[in-house]
């Protein structure tokens, strides 16, 4: 099957009941999209298909054929996507394991939406947990961001 | 100002020159050849730092990383007294090995709130020292006297005004003997210590390239998965693995002491293989083991005496004018770590190495050393990012199997443990039921204090030595109690059950402060005064506590009008060498549902490294606090455990999560912990604010709204 993975396109041989989450990690060796509960439950394994944030722990591979994928590794060559250089400039991640999943929920709501409310950052970062209780770091960066983006536009 | 003396303590500050190429490499650890081979020339003035030819300073840092910002703290402490220029300071994991024990363990471990508290003279001095040998490679340089060179910003300076980096110096500086004492600064001209430095893990954070345990890949390596017993201590019986091994990518089926293992080629084979086995289970003697059975024990238990921790004046001889009891509960709880439990092993014959996100690499050696039949320092630990640590990560099961895995696969092998296995891996916070007695003068002053608290020993699930039959981590928080009460008793009664325990963010203070801070609610309400204003006068012997609740109190506005349905509750505590204090603003709606809006904390934790890291593991402990007094119960059925992922262990989201402020106190004291002291005043200030919300006194966490119902 045939996808387009960080803007290229590649071909895979794996089984299609496969979530999309273990071929990224154990096919192709893209560790940054992280394993927490394998159920949709905690956003960890967040990635974008087609711009939207999906969780990929509950998304079989086949679900995503010909359609496009983006992971923490491809929304910027180093960093310098708004929602990372605003993370980078609250120091947002404490242990850091959850946050390219909250970084892919925060850059697909901003994309969709760069003047969100509390409220709208709340409902489309509620799926996410943070461990380390980065809460507030989060929705301050957020807000953060969308001033960059808007500046940008 | 400190004058240290330099230990010849093996691989401390110890220099020597060796020959080729000119590169000194003044304490040779595995992996300092990577650094040889580095396009910039790498010099090592002792085990902790290198300096390299582009003025770059590395810190390699033997603690764990897990959050807590450590991997910024002792990068900070270093250059300090290096008087290094903090923009070119980087750090690196250091291996495992004996220069990087933990002073306050005696072995390379990292937990109990001991980053700062054991490293804070050490690692300064390990930063002077190589200053030291800087200033005189300048002052050899320039055939001046030491004396009339100073340090700034990465460079020595004469007086004369000549100034040499330090990258242009660290070669004759490694040559240089390791000075016999060192001067520390004194704090008051600190440049960096106190100061939010930036911390060093952000970018790798931020782009998906921190390597954590479970992202390690080695060639060959299968990816393994456990069937353990559903039921507390049962074994397999027997099992048929013919359907696991028809699962595509699945190798080998391996029956271990711990249950059933499969091995694949990666973790979905693996996980599909597990669920294609067909086990039966031996349940053993735990079958009928339920919470309401070690509920019912526990209550039976606390009418027994216990062990006495603490006895001041003499119960029967107070006399109160009033007089309380009440008895409080609190339950098991997972740590719950984003990234689940899993260790990657590689048995090599003579030796092991494991990679692993692990808070004790010296203790893995050792325990490994049994395991694998090899010697400890034939075990090399990798120590990688850790997604949370809690206390966690101090537990050697997973490190065990992976190890037992590739020593009988024949290959590495990356055991990864799912999210219900994970919660389900008995490693809990003990279960605690304490009884109170408490009581008042006729002028409302408190004159007794009595509190027998049942529960398990940490220490003797983990191989500690008990001091005088009374386990620490039992009571720690509730002999300490810190007012002024004449007439106090604190006992022990050990409950051991079948129920793993561990220790636990926080470890005895999590629930201990919970108990004595309600308790102390209770008695100020029976004294019929404000319960900041009763703690105030009670506390008037321990200055540290006041100032905390003091200023907690102060920036929360206490007493001052709050928004219709909201209402506060403040407790104090100390823990890990730090005092905190916090005030939660509560609502509880109708239905009986609590909501927390904003957490004001006081943090009295000595003199500061970071204050932005100390801010944040503050709120961090809050978040972890609130998470397990609204949701965190363990609970037991038919000997298993009955929660598995987050949708029946729910942990707090952005939509539950308070405003919180946090205040340091100024403060010239050594330093305190900081991942820790921030959790154990969460619970009993929510449940303080719920009493004032609805006059119910919660005695049993997590908080049941089904008791704050109004209809």
């Amino acid at each position: 099957m045939k996808l387009t993975l960080n803007g290229r396109k590649i071909s895979l041989d794996v089984a299609p009941d496969t979530p999309l989450l273990w071929v990224l990690r154990d096919t192709l060796g893209l560790a940054g999209t992280k394993f927490g509960c394998g159920q949709a439950l905690c956003g960890a394994c967040t990635v974008h298909l087609d711009g939207a944030a999906i969780r990929s722990c509950t998304t079989p591979v086949s679900a995503v054929e010909g359609r496009r994928v983006t992971t923490i590794e491809g929304l910027s060559k180093h960093g310098e996507h708004p929602v990372q250089v605003a993370w980078q400039q609250a120091d947002v991640p404490q242990c850091g394991y959850c946050q390219s999943g909250q970084i892919m929920s925060a850059s697909a709501l901003l994309a969709a939406n760069p003047h969100p409310t509390d409220a709208e950052i709340e409902a489309a970062m509620s799926g996410n947990i943070c461990r380390c209780g980065t809460y507030n770091q989060i929705r301050q960066a957020i807000q953060a961001a969308a001033k960059i983006i808007r500046k940008e536009a | 100002m400190s004058v240290i003396v330099n230990q010849s303590r093996r691989g401390f500050l110890k220099t020597s020159a060796l020959a080729g190429g000119g590169l000194i490499v003044g304490f040779i650890l595995p992996g300092a050849a990577r650094f040889a081979a580095a396009a910039t020339q790498s010099f090592s003035l002792n085990a902790y730092l290198r300096i390299g030819s582009d003025d770059s300073v590395t810190v390699l840092c033997g603690l764990s990383e897990m959050g807590q910002g450590v991997h910024t703290a002792i990068p900070m402490l270093i250059a300090e007294e290096l008087d290094a220029d903090w923009s070119r300071v980087r750090v690196l994991q250091a291996d495992t090995d004996p220069a990087f024990r933990n002073p306050l363990f005696g072995m390379q471990v990292t937990g109990g709130s001991t980053a700062i508290r054991g490293h804070w003279e050490p690692m300064r001095k390990a930063g002077a020292t190589a200053r030291a040998m800087l200033v005189s490679a300048a002052a050899e340089t320039w055939k001046v006297d030491p004396a009339t060179c100073r340090t700034e910003k990465g460079a020595v300076v004469h007086a004369s005004g000549k100034r040499l980096s330090y990258g242009k110096l660290a070669e004759k500086a490694g040559k240089q003997p390791v000075p016999q004492t060192v001067t520390l600064k004194d704090p008051g001209k600190f440049r960096i210590l106190g100061t939010s430095a930036k911390r060093l893990d952000t970018k790798v954070k931020v782009t998906g390239k921190a390597q954590f345990g479970l992202d390690v890949r080695l060639p060959g390596m299968l990816t393994a998965v456990i069937a353990h017993s559903p039921v507390i201590g049962g074994k397999v019986a027997s099992f048929n693995a013919d359907k696991a091994k028809g699962v595509p990518g699945v190798r080998q089926v391996l029956s271990i002491p711990s249950g059933v293992a499969v091995l694949a080629d990666g973790y979905w084979s693996a996980s599909q293989g597990r669920e294609a086995l067909e086990i039966k289970w031996d349940e053993g003697a735990n079958a009928t083991l339920s919470s309401a059975s070690i509920r019912a024990d526990f209550a039976a238990a606390a009418d027994k005496p216990g062990l006495v921790a603490r006895k001041d004046g003499d119960l029967a001889t107070a006399r109160p004018a009033k007089r309380i009891e009440a008895t409080y509960e609190a339950p098991y709880l997972a740590h719950s770590c984003m990234e689940p439990m899993n260790c990657t092993a590689w048995f090599k014959g003579d030796e092991l190495e494991i990679w692993a996100s692990t808070q004790a690499p010296g203790l893995n050696q050792i325990v490994l050393s049994q395991v694998a039949g090899v010697p400890p320092e034939k075990i090399k630990v990798n120590t990688q990012y850790l997604g949370g640590g809690f206390g966690r990560r101090f537990a050697q099961d997973f490190a065990v199997d992976a190890t037992i895995l590739s020593k009988t696969a024949g290959v590495p092998v990356k055991l990864v443990y799912s999210r219900e296995d994970d919660t389900r891996a008995m490693f809990y916070r003990p279960a605690a039921l304490c009884k109170f007695s408490g009581g008042l003068d006729d002028a409302g002053r408190p004159v007794l204090f009595s509190a027998r608290t049942v529960t398990a020993s940490i220490s003797q699930a983990a191989h500690l030595p008990i001091k005088d039959g009374i386990d620490g981590f039992a009571v720690e928080g509730i002999s300490q109690m810190p007012y002024s009460i004449a007439n106090v008793a604190v006992e022990w009664v050990q409950q051991e059950t079948p129920v793993g325990v561990w220790f636990w963010r926080s470890v005895g203070h999590s629930q201990n402060i919970y108990f004595v801070e309600s308790f102390i609610d209770e008695l100020a309400v029976l004294a019929g005064r404000d319960p900041y204003e009763f703690r105030r006068t009670h506390l008037d012997k321990a200055p540290r506590y006041k100032q905390v609740l003091e200023l907690a109190a102060e920036k929360a506005s206490w007493g001052k009008p709050l928004p219709a349905g909201h209402f506060h509750g403040i407790a104090v505590g100390e823990s890990f060498g730090s005092y905190t204090a916090e005030v939660a603003e509560v609502s509880v709606a109708s239905d009986g549902k609590v909501r927390v809006h904003r957490v004001v904390c006081a943090v009295d934790c000595g003199m500061t490294v970071n204050p932005d890291i100390i801010r944040r593991q503050m709120e961090s402990a809050i978040m972890y606090g609130l998470t397990a007094a609204l949701h965190g119960k363990i609970s037991i059925k038919d000997g298993r455990i009955e929660q598995g992922n987050f949708d029946q262990y729910p942990i707090l989201r952005m939509n539950e999560a308070p405003k919180v402020e946090v205040h340091i106190v100024a403060s010239r004291e050594a330093p305190g912990g900081v991942g820790e002291p921030g959790l154990p005043p969460l619970a009993p200030a929510l449940v303080n604010a719920i009493f004032a919300a609805t006059g119910k006194r919660l005695r049993k966490l997590p908080i049941d709204p089904g008791e704050l119902q109004r209809s």
